[in-house]
């Protein structure tokens, strides 16, 4: 056994180092950050001009959040479902899964955007109206259609994180699960899955960061979302940079405050290995 | 369902990898209650034929029945085979997310379908057993190696298993906690469990195993018990294996 002493001593200067570094981690840039914003936000509103734009333009605001939440929620869940179809052993579940990710990833997403807004969901429309009579899909508005195209087009993308994410997980732990008899689909849903979710979190988050900036793509659609309010102010007072400057606002400060958000959930679920 | 005859029958199967050979004709038949250890240098095929056991691996040809059921690539419900048979692995595979005793629920519950009170009260008797019932709450990462492997070994027990396997339990241990789990093994050993076991711990082997397999190269070339192991085999290879880990 060591003498005491220097048993102690390293436990002190440990504790030096983690307050040390705990003082370099602070967000000092994001205080600084928050009070540029302040400065702007406060500027925005003084301004005449930019107080118009603002008022403006922040009409768009909660159709952007929705499309971005709408594409995103879409985006996850057909990713997930592909995301295991990619690492299935089944050959058609495989194939099918595949030709998916690969179409649609080597598409523009704006393309995508407008193909599934106006043939995709049209499509789907005309086939539940052939079962379902009744049921009337008219009233799916056009940025719902555009949000439809948008998760169908980041699914591919999520579909691969996910795919990355579960082929992460090490085979013992496959091997593990379906040794106490789980079948393959208890083994991914209890131990697979939950591990492999944790792990996918940052890029997870960021897609959903990406998707609210690529909502602006749904203003193709002529929707009245924030980059299409910004391009109708434009019209309306001929001021460019006024417009653009505040859309640019808008959407730095959703996603700068998501960002930080992500990053609070990631570190909350972290799992020690 | 045999309730006579050998629990565990394996017969001249082969397995590749690819190019390489794993198992060439290798027979066995293992009975209730017997406690065998498979001894052999790396690559021997030692450990693949413990993993056509429980259907980890499937064999290319030959039979593989466990209890009276063939284990093969179109086995019906090979579920209901592994759940009988209780595996250790070298690298524990515990699960990270979950606390141990959820470790030690999670299957009981959805695959045995026991109540939560009766797959709690079943997991903390083994945590007693194995001697770590005040871990039960906590992450399998802050326990050491030992208690890890221990902690695996009443995960498999708490599906009531009729065999048990041990693929190099304490190989990946640090030499001062191969003890704790041997001991472990030995109580199981003293309750007449059937066990398979892989490892290269000859003490083990000497006081615990009812018979010792050599392996070489994928075919079984030695099985006797280790009193004639030890003293006086009667392959050459066994020989040669054996001056080289004695020591």
């Amino acid at each position: 056994m060591e003498p005491s002493s220097s048993t102690i001593e390293p436990a002190i200067g440990q504790s030096r180092l983690v307050s040390l570094s705990r003082l370099e981690k602070a967000p000092w840039w994001s205080l600084g950050l928050a009070l540029v914003w302040l400065w702007v936000f406060y500027s925005i509103l003084n301004v005449n001009v930019y107080h118009d734009a603002f008022v403006f333009i922040s009409e768009g605001i909660g159709l952007t959040v929705r499309i971005a939440v709408s594409a995103y929620l879409i985006a996850v869940s057909l990713g997930l479902v592909l995301g295991l179809g990619r690492v299935s052993k089944n050959i058609v579940i495989y194939n099918l899964a595949m030709m998916y990710v690969e179409v649609i990833r080597g598409l523009p997403m704006l393309i995508i955007v407008l193909y599934g807004a106006y043939v995709v969901v049209p499509a789907i429309e005309n086939l539940l109206t052939n079962f379902f009579p009744d049921l009337s899909l008219a009233g799916l508005d056009d940025s719902m259609r555009g949000a439809i195209g948008l998760g169908l087009g980041y699914a591919a993308f999520e579909a691969e994180i996910f795919r990355a994410g579960i082929q992460s997980i090490e085979r013992g732990q496959m091997e593990a699960a379906r040794s106490l008899g789980m079948s393959y689909a208890q083994a991914m849903r209890y131990i697979i899955l939950p591990q492999a979710i944790r792990r996918i979190l940052p890029p997870l988050g960021n897609d959903l960061i990406s998707i609210l900036k690529d909502s602006s793509l749904v203003s193709a659609l002529a929707v009245r979302e924030l980059t299409q309010m910004a391009k109708l102010n434009r019209g309306r007072t001929f001021l460019s940079l006024e417009s653009y400057n505040t859309v640019a606002f808008f959407y730095l400060t959703m996603t700068l405050f998501l960002s930080m958000v992500v990053k609070f959930v990631e570190r909350r679920l972290k799992i020690e290995r | 369902m045999s309730v006579t005859g050998p629990i565990i029958q394996i017969e001249n199967v082969h397995k590749r990898f690819g190019k390489v050979r794993a198992l060439c004709g290798v027979g066995l038949s293992v009975q209730r209650g017997e406690v065998l250890v498979v001894i052999g240098p790396s690559g021997s095929g030692k450990s693949t034929m413990l993993r056509c056991i429980n259907g980890l691996e499937f064999v290319d040809s030959g039979r593989v029945i466990v209890d009276g059921i063939p284990v093969t690539h179109a086995t019906a419900n090979i579920n209901a085979v592994r759940v009988e048979v209780g595996i250790v692995f070298q690298q524990f595979n515990l699960f990270p997310h979950l606390t141990v005793l959820q470790n030690l629920t999670v299957a009981q519950r959805i695959v045995r379908k026991r109540t939560p009170v009766e797959s709690e009260r079943v997991a903390r008797e083994l945590l007693a057993k194995v001697g770590i019932p005040e871990k039960a709450d906590a992450p399998p990462a802050q326990l050491s190696g030992g208690q890890q492997q221990r902690v695996a070994i009443a995960r498999a027990l708490a599906m009531n298993p009729k065999i048990m396997l041990f693929d190099e339990p304490t190989s990946a241990l640090d030499p001062e906690m191969i003890k704790e789990v041997l001991d472990t093994m030995l109580l199981l050993v003293k309750e007449g469990m059937t066990m398979v076991v892989v490892s290269h711990e000859m003490g083990f082997a000497r006081a615990a195993a009812t018979r010792i397999i050599f392996m070489d190269e994928g075919t079984l070339i030695e099985d006797t018990t280790p009193d004639i192991l030890f003293s006086n085999p009667r392959e050459e290879r066994t020989k040669a294996f054996l001056s080289k880990i004695l020591h």
